[in-house]
């Protein structure tokens, strides 16, 4: 038997990540300063992106089963910001946590590679492979605060679902695989497009979207989130928050419209009713929160159900303007973390009272943030949102694009309550904050990104 | 608090002599920058509008780098910003074109080539006046604010000129995409205006104007991608202007903007958060929102519904008139019951709109004119008015108008200048209030007489409220609460008098205003006639009787 060896070129950004992942395990255990292991995290970081961005190393691979192309290009890109900025608000705050193990920076990069993989699945088990790669790294990462109780359940919690919900997506293949005789996600599509629409069919479909509605945390399979998002350490939660479910979209957006683009017409509905649930339950339910990272994870279910537009679009320009709606969710979303990480004690949204007060600069950056969020010009959460917008009503869905922007001025009262306790409420004691030069330059980068999007989109529109 | 310095910035306040002569050091800059505007103005081209908009955003910017302790200078800093932001664009009064309607000072470049999106700025007779309204405004609310601002001056100072840019931005903006940016970008400072510096129930009023405006904005962006896509994919708003929507599209548009529209001028169902802003925003705040803010919801009627929908706008204009008229008379019989100064003069604002979208959507020359007017008209008075307030509250500390009373004894030049702005507001003839309110009935009774008849009631009520309002504060006998308190000072009285000028100058010689707007309204009306092809007024009497 003679099996050829692969052309790696396509697969250099997933080795220098999956390398650097493994080095940092062995560089562990000879460092005392923890924070060099970071350092090496964001050189990884940087090295994947030079060679996405500045070699030619587009194409296909692994008998057909792996795509390096533009699609996933973009989508990388995200997973490389998450995790420099991941590791640059972590820096500090992990210290602080109790946290610092040298695994933290290690299990970052084996996420990040599977989110990778992910991207670029051109075939079925590459797809769970790199799933599950990033499923299993983040279980860790949520319960890494191995002495905190509620850090612990989150993980618990956590493994529990992600296991259940990959259950249910592997069987979903399988059946897929049975109706078909293929993994392959092109050959399905070809497959699906002659072939007679049947009841199994459609089952495996379903099976298959609640997967990856569980992935990137849609209603009704968002139970998991707001226990798991303000059980792990804020840091982690910023991560999380970004880079699985991108990873999520970038695999729905790739099997919809290649493996089922004979059944838009079935899932099309499906997802139009799961994305205004999503966009109903965040946004509604957010709006009674007290606790910032429960807030801020209903808040990443609502932004599920916007980007959910890009999916139900059905068009490239659909998928585009996904991609740029996460890009700039992962800077406003990680900046509003890093900001909950900057404060001692920053938890609930009444700690914030009175922040404009003792800290004017901290408290003129959430509310950047979170006008982004809400989706206010001239922030760079504006154009995610018309870009996508724009996307959706170009492909007839007016209709739905009319109920996302009434949520998203539902959206509004929670994330202005925010600025309002910052800026119009007083509070006694001033909140304590610890910087770091590293947290500094996250939040910088983030909100000029958020400002120069905003008022520059030509960089992301694509 | 410290107290020390606290002490030594008061100080001066008390002793008008002084505060004079510290004005009179500043001469020499202001002088200054008059010479520098009117060189500049005379000798060289520079794109007026983008300096107009971007001078004021960079300065408030730059205000808010300046140290927290150096008040003065912050004060300083906005006034001269203001001062010449002014003076800029005053090359708009001096050069503009009365003959023609198209867009003059015109500035244009491709933003974001991948959606046809580009940085397109142009006025013509419509818009030209609230740039320059919006200029004045800022200046005096610069000034009001001189003693009554005293926590986060720099953070205050940084949103009313932030504020300013983003307004001027709205009037200017030829690409609608670029005019959702301001529009909506607006909402920030204004926010955090009335939420940080406002009366006791400023929070929630802040919150209610910001949720309120945002979700008819947010239904005005779904029309504008709509539109975008039926355009051909251009948010040219003069290519609009000339494209032929079908009837279907138009009415649902029609919708979408108004949706936006009638919440910021506000029309009578929508209008409940402007009484709640208007009083709890601060001076600056109220005066921005009564002279500036609400005028955009009339000036988006007449720049892009009438325009771009101009069939859906005739068969929708009756009922946009009967809101009108509703709003009128509603505004005026609300006001007669208000015990607080701010709320009275807030809900005769909700009256006073009513009469601009009344002569609007009569759809003939008279009553777009006269509505036109009535919006610089209504800036000029009900921006005094609120001013005025602002000013005898920082004395007295209360806006009850139960607590008032004899107060011209008290403040004699103070209460002939609120004479003057309440004759105004009632439409005396002689002031500025008479020639808008008069264009806008002909116009109003050309289309209905019913609803000129019932609008006519509005100006009988109002001049019962305002009266009242006037008895109440400034005669009958003294209040002891009033005793010991201090008539206006310079700058106070500087602040009103440009004003109490424009008041008289449009009142007896509106010619020099109007004349901006002949040419454009005509074009607007030719644009609505030419679409629906027949004599409008005609047709709208028609469905009336």
């Amino acid at each position: 038997m003679n099996i050829p060896f692969p052309n790696l070129i396509p697969v250099i950004p997933e080795i220098i990540i999956t390398t650097f992942a493994s080095i940092l395990l062995l560089v562990e255990l000879f460092v005392k300063r923890k924070a060099v292991l970071g350092y090496i995290a964001i050189i990884a970081a940087a090295a994947a992106f030079y060679a996405l961005f500045c070699t030619d190393c587009l194409g296909v691979t692994f008998s057909d089963m792996f795509i390096n192309d533009d699609y996933s290009r973009y989508f990388k890109v995200i997973f490389l910001i998450n995790v420099v900025l991941t590791v640059l608000i972590s820096l500090r705050y992990i210290q602080k946590e109790d946290a610092e193990y040298g695994e933290y920076y290690s299990l970052i990069l084996f996420a990040t590679a599977g989110m990778m993989l992910m991207a670029s699945a051109k075939d079925f088990i590459i797809l769970y492979l790199g799933l599950e790669l990033m499923a299993l790294s983040t279980y860790i990462l949520a319960g890494i605060k191995k002495h905190d109780i509620k850090s612990n359940e989150a993980a618990i919690k956590y493994m529990l679902l992600g296991a259940f919900s990959s259950s249910l997506l592997l069987f979903g293949i399988s059946l897929l695989y049975g109706i078909t005789a293929s993994t392959n996600i092109y050959d399905i599509g070809k497959f699906i497009i002659s072939a007679k629409f049947t009841p199994v069919l459609m089952v495996s479909m379903i099976l298959i979207t609640v997967g990856f509605a569980f992935k990137i945390a849609a209603a009704p399979f968002h139970m998991w989130t707001p226990d798991v998002y303000e059980g792990a350490p804020t840091s982690v939660t910023a991560f999380m928050s970004v880079g699985p479910k991108a990873a999520g979209f970038a695999v729905m957006g790739r099997v919809f419209y290649y493996a089922f683009n004979g059944l838009q017409l079935e899932w099309t509905p499906i997802l139009i009713g799961l994305c205004i649930l999503t966009m109903a339950v965040g946004n509604i339910v957010a709006l009674s929160q007290t606790n910032i990272k429960r807030m801020l994870a209903y808040s990443s279910i609502a932004h599920a159900g916007y980007a959910m537009l890009g999916v139900i679009a059905g068009t490239v320009e659909g998928q585009n303007a996904m991609i740029t709606y996460l890009i700039i969710y992962a800077f406003m979303n990680i900046g509003a973390f890093g900001i909950v990480i900057l404060l001692n004690k920053g938890e609930q949204i009444s700690d914030y009272c009175g922040l404009s007060k003792s800290h004017p600069l901290i408290a003129a950056v959430m509310l950047v943030f979170m006008f982004s969020l809400t989706g206010i010009p001239p922030t760079a959460g504006f154009i995610g949102k018309f870009n996508i917008f724009a996307a959706a009503i170009n492909a007839g869905f007016t209709w739905v694009v009319v109920i996302a922007v009434i949520f998203s001025a539902i959206s509004a009262f929670y994330y202005l309550r925010v600025v309002m306790n910052m800026y119009m409420k007083t509070s006694e004691e001033d909140s304590l904050i610890t910087t770091s030069p590293s947290l500094g330059i996250a939040l910088f980068l983030s909100v000029l990104a958020v400002l120069v999007i905003g008022i520059l989109p030509s960089f992301v529109i694509i | 608090m410290h107290t020390g310095y606290e002490a030594h910035v008061s100080a001066p306040q008390q002793n008008t002599g002084s505060s004079l002569m510290k004005s009179l050091l500043y001469l020499p800059i202001m002088v200054a920058i008059v010479i520098a505007g009117a060189f500049v103005t005379g000798q060289f081209q520079y794109p007026i509008l983008s300096l107009v908009i971007f001078l004021p955003i960079v300065g408030g910017a730059a205000v808010l780098l300046i140290p927290r302790s150096n008040e003065a200078m912050v004060k300083w800093t906005s006034l001269i910003l203001s001062v010449i932001v002014f003076l800029v664009s005053l090359p708009l009064f001096t050069n503009f074109d009365k003959t023609t309607a198209k867009m003059q000072f015109v500035e244009k470049c491709a933003w974001i080539p991948a959606f046809n999106i580009n940085y397109s700025l142009g006025v013509d007779g419509i818009s030209v006046l609230f740039v320059l309204l919006s200029g004045l405004l800022t200046i005096l609310c610069v000034t009001v604010s001189w003693n009554a601002i005293t926590d986060k001056v720099k953070e205050f100072y940084g949103s009313l000129l932030l504020l300013e840019g983003a307004m001027i931005g709205v009037f200017c903006s030829l690409d609608l995409f670029l005019f959702y940016i301001f529009w909506e970008a607006m909402l920030i400072p204004m926010f955090i205006l009335i939420g940080v510096w406002g009366g006791p129930k400023r929070v929630y009023a802040a919150i209610k104007f910001f949720l309120y405006t945002l979700v008819g904005s947010l239904l005005m962006l779904v029309g504008i991608i709509v539109l975008y896509y039926h355009t051909g994919h251009s948010f040219d708003v003069l290519k609009m202007m000339q494209t032929d929507y079908p009837y279907s599209l138009q009415v649902i548009l029609f919708w979408a903007f108004f949706s936006a529209f009638a919440v910021k001028v506000p029309m009578f169902p929508v209008h409940t958060w402007l009484p709640d802003a208007h009083t709890e925003a601060p001076t600056a705040g109220s005066v921005i929102l009564a002279g500036i803010l609400i005028k955009m919801g009339a000036y988006g009627f007449l720049r892009f519904n009438m325009p771009f929908f101009p069939e859906a706008t005739v068969e929708m204009a009756p009922a946009m008139m009967v809101l009108s008229v509703i709003a009128i008379i509603y505004g005026a019989v609300i006001c007669l019951g208000q015990k607080d100064l701010k709320r009275l003069i807030a809900y005769s604002s909700v009256s006073h709109m009513g009469f601009v979208t009344l002569g609007m959507f009569a759809l003939n020359f008279q009553g777009i004119q006269g509505g036109i007017m009535q919006m610089v008209n209504h800036g000029i008075t009900t921006g005094a008015l609120f001013l005025c307030i602002g000013m005898v509250y920082e004395r007295t500390h209360t806006r009850v108008i139960a607590d008032y009373g004899g107060a011209a004894s008290q403040l004699p030049v103070f209460s002939a200048m609120f004479m003057i702005f309440t004759l105004s507001a009632i439409g005396l003839p002689g002031t500025n209030g008479f020639v808008g309110e008069f264009l806008i009935l002909i116009g109003g009774f050309t289309a209905s007489k019913l609803l000129g008849i019932l609008a006519s009631t509005g100006v009988i009520i109002g001049a019962g409220y305002m009266l009242w309002l006037y008895q109440n504060v400034f005669f009958v006998e003294v209040n002891p609460k009033l005793t010991g308190i201090g008539d206006i000072n310079e700058r106070e009285i500087l602040t009103l008098l440009p004003l109490v000028i424009l008041v008289f100058w449009i009142g007896f010689y509106p010619n020099s205003f109007l004349g901006f707007m002949d040419v454009s309204v005509q074009g607007l009306i030719d644009r609505i006639n030419t679409a629906n092809n027949l004599q409008i007024t005609q047709h709208v009497g028609a469905i009336l009787k």
